[in-house]
């Protein structure tokens, strides 16, 4: 908490805005940002300084950002600070957090950077109790938000084995603190496997915390409806539709696969694709079944019906089972009405037996996907949706890398036990690294003292005492 | 009729022996006063001294300048190294002591120490000027001045001693209790508790039948405690091991009613680890069986420890129960089993220097503090007679760190989170355990007392030799090297890879299998010289070289957690005004006065954020 080292953390709200601030601040500020910038040398430019270059890892550019550089004392801090203005894309924000982190900068802390600006300082002891206020705050709502992020029984689950863990530790320190007794022997084969256990574990969390599934491959958006609606028409058009929105950065990092589009700088990856070129070339008839995956595995369903022949029966019964399937799922439903430049009126005025063939609160997008009609009300919406969806996700992506850091902490000295247990060291080493990855463990789940959990539970189990 | 002393010390047992010595010997003129003066150093329970931690805290007793170690290796019957198949941060001396050459060389060698009066007596109450203490008022009607105070009263304030359903006043076995301390320090604003401990009853060694008994002998080459010339044994006696059995846990579990314990009738909580025999077999009812040690208390003596049978029940059901152990058929008793009930004091009342935060000048060590053990003891005795003898000079107090010494742990842990039940050292308490071996204890800890004046020059010398050898040995390994047709018969022969290449000698001293002195023996390293070099600091050459990486990694994690050792609290500050930390943590806070951000952050209750808002307010 008092480290001298360097920290990382976006320092623009959470959410998706136009732009994402990631602040670095510490003794190696500029040796960090200077590893993974292509662009002037830092070190030799002045202080309160704004350079132009491209974030690259392994040669590939992240992207490209705005540079603001502050030497000690002169910034915010008190310390070097380098300042990264990148696009604001929650995926671009978090590969950079993650390439900072990777040449070695920490996650900051609650209200870290102000605790520094407040010993440097950089403010007087008025403002110190606002602070301190502020980090305590901002612990319980971090802490809060960690926990409410591991999803799928993780949580729990980490808890149990890092309850399994303490009740060997305590078996290996009893064997070490109380040898001349009476007492078993912690089974090696039996600790195996639980750090086994444990690290596989890690290893999905850490792979599944990274960076976000999401963020990481887009948001999932399936297209349903009958066969000849034009689903196939309508993912061309958004496909191209793309590729005329997009820049050279925007969106960016990623080589662009052929299901993906980019709107506002957000992903969003198209369900079965082949599927609906298929059907829809074949015209054969895409069973209910397979609609349904195509649900489940979407976040934004986009229900497609032919305006013109669309029967409002069959839309009723269809928008009812899609909000069936999806109902207390963090998932948005989308009517479009396609086809409308197929109609006998003028495209400003929908008639009334059109309008009536949905259900009430139903309104769909009138568009046309073949005249890309409307279709801007469309990826409006879409970005709309996505930048809500995001901006809870961008929240997580922050505490996520403080979480993602003890993951990996965790996961390397029971990596150690591993290892030590391979090569039948002696209990006092094992310990050693048993001991810091219940510390990281504990950072995850809250629980951080050990040596009274460790003594206590060997009190209870065993017998011991001369 | 007595002169004014510097330190006066209440009580001669393991912590009063240690104060005395460590205030006379860092130039503090010292009085101590004992109810007996025939049983200075007593050994209340098991003739023993070291063991697992313990034995780490007697070898760091002797690094600074203690006398602990030297009198324990020259009263010893018998050594052993315990835990020598772990690695050698838990390798931990012990020996069998004679209970009387014990209490005997102790007085022997505090009445050669220069600087030290004796005075019998019993202490009734403390002489204050204002919240200053300045003397003691005895029990003979004596008001000797002082300018500090060590009480190390043991189980003796308000001692209850129980045997079944009879109990009486006593501080232990056949001596009277002290009265009168407790109510003066309660009236002054302490805290106090009550605290149990138990002993087992002594047996006459010519009843038992030690041919169905295991051996125990002592280690084959002994080593010893003192970093001084004392001598490793050249003749030990053996311990027996025997067990109890369901028998014998029927014949007990009859007793419960009688038994104390059960009954209600001690209030004083007791050790979870070192619990009577009764309530072993009622926690552990699935255990049929639990091991007796037989220790002989002495070279010439037939008195026999009976450690493992710790019992406050009824004489009867003591005898009949005993009676049913393998060998122990026609036991005699010497005497039996009892519970002691005590007073302590918490010991977060205290500062890092065992000077207590309500009156000045006056330091608390050893069983009031809520401890056990004759080490723990010993080593707090130390460091409050220490500091009270610096404080008196006008000179700077000596606090050891958590990193430092099983002292600093033992020490901070008591005044950080103190105590419930009778604290005793282990292993795992400390955060820094690899740091803190007994074969470095003397590296750790005399540079530290010699600086202030307690550790001789002599000692100061024998650990430069010691680290100049060591380092004289590493370049050496460093430099040579080895080819493979002369290793590897070696090698194989201990279970490890050949060799394909030359390679120097700490590379393959790096391996778990290959020691020096097996290397020496197998391969001729006469030419290299290594031969001419002490054994001690060949090990201190081989354990620095073997663990090299996990020591490397300890360090620095202790370094790291040193920087929030380094930002001092203040003393007087305010922490019910810091409205941003939990109201538990301001609670502790208030109570415990940490004295640096270090500290604050082991408290039970305070958290990380609570200690970011410490931070703000002391990190400047």
């Amino acid at each position: 908490m008092i480290d001298r080292d360097t920290i990382c953390a976006l320092s623009t709200p959470a959410g998706s805005g136009a732009i994402g601030v990631i602040r670095l601040s510490g003794p190696e500020a500029i040796k960090i940002a200077q590893a993974v910038f292509d662009g002037k040398a830092l070190s030799n430019q002045k202080g309160q300084s704004l350079h132009f270059g491209k974030i690259k890892a392994d040669e590939k550019v992240v992207d490209e950002v705005m540079l603001s550089l502050f030497k000690a004392p002169h910034s915010y801090t008190g310390e070097d600070v380098v300042e990264v203005s990148c696009h604001g894309s929650a995926f671009i924000l978090s590969e950079v957090m993650k390439l900072f982190t990777e040449e070695g900068a920490r996650i900051a802390n609650p209200g870290e950077y102000t605790m520094r600006a407040f010993r440097n300082g950089k403010m007087d002891l008025a403002q110190a109790e606002a602070v301190a206020d502020l980090i305590a705050s901002e612990s319980k709502a971090a802490h809060q938000l960690a926990m409410n992020q591991m999803r799928g029984g993780f949580s729990k689950k980490i808890q149990e084995l890092r309850e399994e863990l303490i009740h060997f530790t305590s078996m290996i320190e009893l064997e070490l603190d109380f040898a001349e007794e009476d007492v078993e022997f912690a089974d090696r084969d039996d600790l195996k496997e639980l750090v086994d256990r444990i690290l596989l574990i890690l290893s999905k969390l850490i792979d599944s915390f990274a960076t976000g599934n999401v963020m990481k491959n887009g948001i999932p958006v399936a297209i349903v409806g009958q066969p000849n609606v034009g689903k196939s028409t309508l993912l061309n058009a958004l496909l191209n539709e793309e590729k005329a929105i997009v820049s050279e950065i925007a969106g960016t990092t990623r080589d662009s696969i052929e299901d993906e589009v980019k709107i506002g700088g957000i992903s969003f990856r198209f369900i079965d694709t082949a599927g609906i070129r298929e059907t829809d070339d074949l015209v054969e008839n895409i069973g209910i079944k397979r609609t349904f995956e195509m649900v489940d595995k979407a976040m934004i369903v986009l229900y497609l019906v032919d305006a013109i022949q669309a029967d409002a029966a069959q839309i009723k019964e269809m928008i009812q089972e899609i909000e069936a399937k999806i109902e207390g799922q963090d998932k948005q439903l989308i009517v479009l009405a396609n086809k409308v430049d197929q109609g006998n009126f003028d495209l400003a005025h929908i008639p009334l037996e059109i309008k009536k063939k949905f259900p009430e609160g139903k309104t769909p997008i009138f568009l046309s996907a073949l005249k890309k009609y409307h279709l801007d009300e469309l990826t409006a919406i879409l970005e709309k949706i996505a930048k809500e969806t995001l901006s809870s996700a961008n929240q997580v992506t922050v505490s996520n890398a403080r979480h993602h850091q003890a993951l990996k902490k965790a996961q390397e000295s029971l990596l150690r036990v591993r290892e030590g247990l391979d090569q039948n060291i002696t209990g006092d080493f094992l310990a050693m690294d048993i001991r810091q990855s219940l510390h990281f463990l504990g950072e995850i789940t809250g629980t951080i003292e050990i040596d009274r959990d460790i003594l206590g539970h060997i009190f209870s189990s065993f017998c011991i005492g001369k | 009729m007595l002169k004014e002393y510097d330190v006066i010390v209440v009580g001669g047992g393991h912590a009063g022996c240690e104060a005395t010595a460590a205030a006379a010997n860092s130039g503090s003129k010292v009085l101590l006063i004992t109810m007996n003066m025939g049983t200075i150093a007593q050994m209340s329970c098991n003739p023993a001294m070291g063991g697992v931690a313990k034995g780490q805290i007697v070898r760091e007793i002797d690094a600074m300048g203690g006398y602990s170690g030297i009198i324990s290796d020259k009263t010893a019957i018998q050594f052993r190294m315990l835990n020598m198949s772990k690695g050698p941060a838990m390798w931990s001396p012990r020996v069998q002591s004679d209970r009387w050459l014990f209490a005997q060389e102790w007085r022997l060698m505090l009445e050669k120490t220069p600087n030290v009066d004796f005075w019998q007596d019993t202490v009734m109450g403390l002489k204050l000027e204002s919240n200053k203490v300045v003397g003691v008022k005895t029990a003979l009607g004596l008001e000797i001045e002082a300018k500090s105070v060590v009480l190390t009263n043991g189980t003796f304030l308000n001692g209850l001693i129980h045997i079944g359903d009879k109990n009486f006043g006593g501080g232990r076995a056949g001596e009277r209790n002290s009265t009168g301390i407790t109510e003066e320090l309660i009236q002054l604003g302490f805290d106090h508790g009550r605290m149990k401990t138990g002993t087992p009853p002594r047996v006459d060694a010519r009843s038992l039948d030690f041919t169905r008994m295991e051996e125990q002998k002592g280690d084959e080459y002994p080593s010893k405690f003192s970093f001084t010339d004392t001598k490793p044994l050249s003749q030990q006696r053996s311990c027996h091991i025997t067990y109890t059995n369901e028998s014998v846990h029927d014949i007990l579990r009859e007793g419960l009613d009688r038994s104390p314990m059960f009954s209600g009738s001690i209030e004083g909580t007791g050790p979870r680890y070192c619990p009577s025999i009764e309530e072993k077999i009622e926690r552990f009812a699935e255990r049929n069986r639990h091991q007796i040690f037989v220790e002989p208390e002495g070279w010439n003596t037939v008195e026999i420890y009976v450690n493992g049978f710790s019992t406050s029940l009824p004489m009867d059901v003591q005898l009949k129960a005993i009676k049913q152990i393998k060998g122990f058929e026609n036991v005699k008793l010497f005497r039996p089993g009892y519970a002691i009930e005590y007073d302590y004091f918490p010991p977060t009342q205290l500062k890092h220097t065992l000077e207590t935060k309500l009156v000045e000048n006056l330091y608390f060590a050893g069983q009031i503090n809520g401890t056990t053990g004759y080490e723990e003891a010993g080593c707090q005795g130390l460091m409050a007679g220490l500091n009270a003898s610096l404080k008196t000079q006008q000179k700077d107090e000596l606090i050891l760190a958590r990193n430092e010494a099983y002292i600093g742990v033992l020490i901070d842990d008591l005044i950080t989170k103190g105590t419930k039940e009778p604290y005793r050292m282990f292993t795992s308490r400390a955060e820094y355990r690899i740091l803190l071996r007994q074969d470095n204890a003397d590296i750790r800890l005399t540079p530290i007392s010699h600086k202030i004046g307690l550790a001789s020059d002599e000692r100061l010398r024998a650990v430069e030799a010691k680290e100049r050898q060591t380092k004289e040995i590493l370049d050496l390994l460093g430099s040579h090297s080895i080819e493979p047709d002369v290793a590897n018969p070696y090698l194989e022969d201990v279970g490890t890879s050949p060799l394909k290449q030359k390679v120097k000698l700490s590379s393959i001293i790096s391996r778990p299998q290959v020691s020096i002195s097996s290397l020496n023996n197998h391969v001729n390293t006469e030419q290299i010289g290594l031969n001419n070099y002490d054994p001690e600091c060949l090990e201190q050459a081989e354990i620095s070289i073997k663990y090299d990486g996990y020591i490397k990694r300890e360090r620095e994690m202790a370094d790291k957690m040193q920087r929030l050792e380094d930002i001092t609290l203040k003393h007087d500050f305010d922490y019910s005004a810091l409205s941003s930390i939990s109201s538990e943590a301001r609670e502790k806070l208030s109570e415990i006065k940490p004295k640096t951000i270090g500290q604050a952050s082991r408290i039970s209750g305070v958290s990380p954020s609570d200690i970011s808002v410490l931070l703000i307010h002391f990190g400047r």
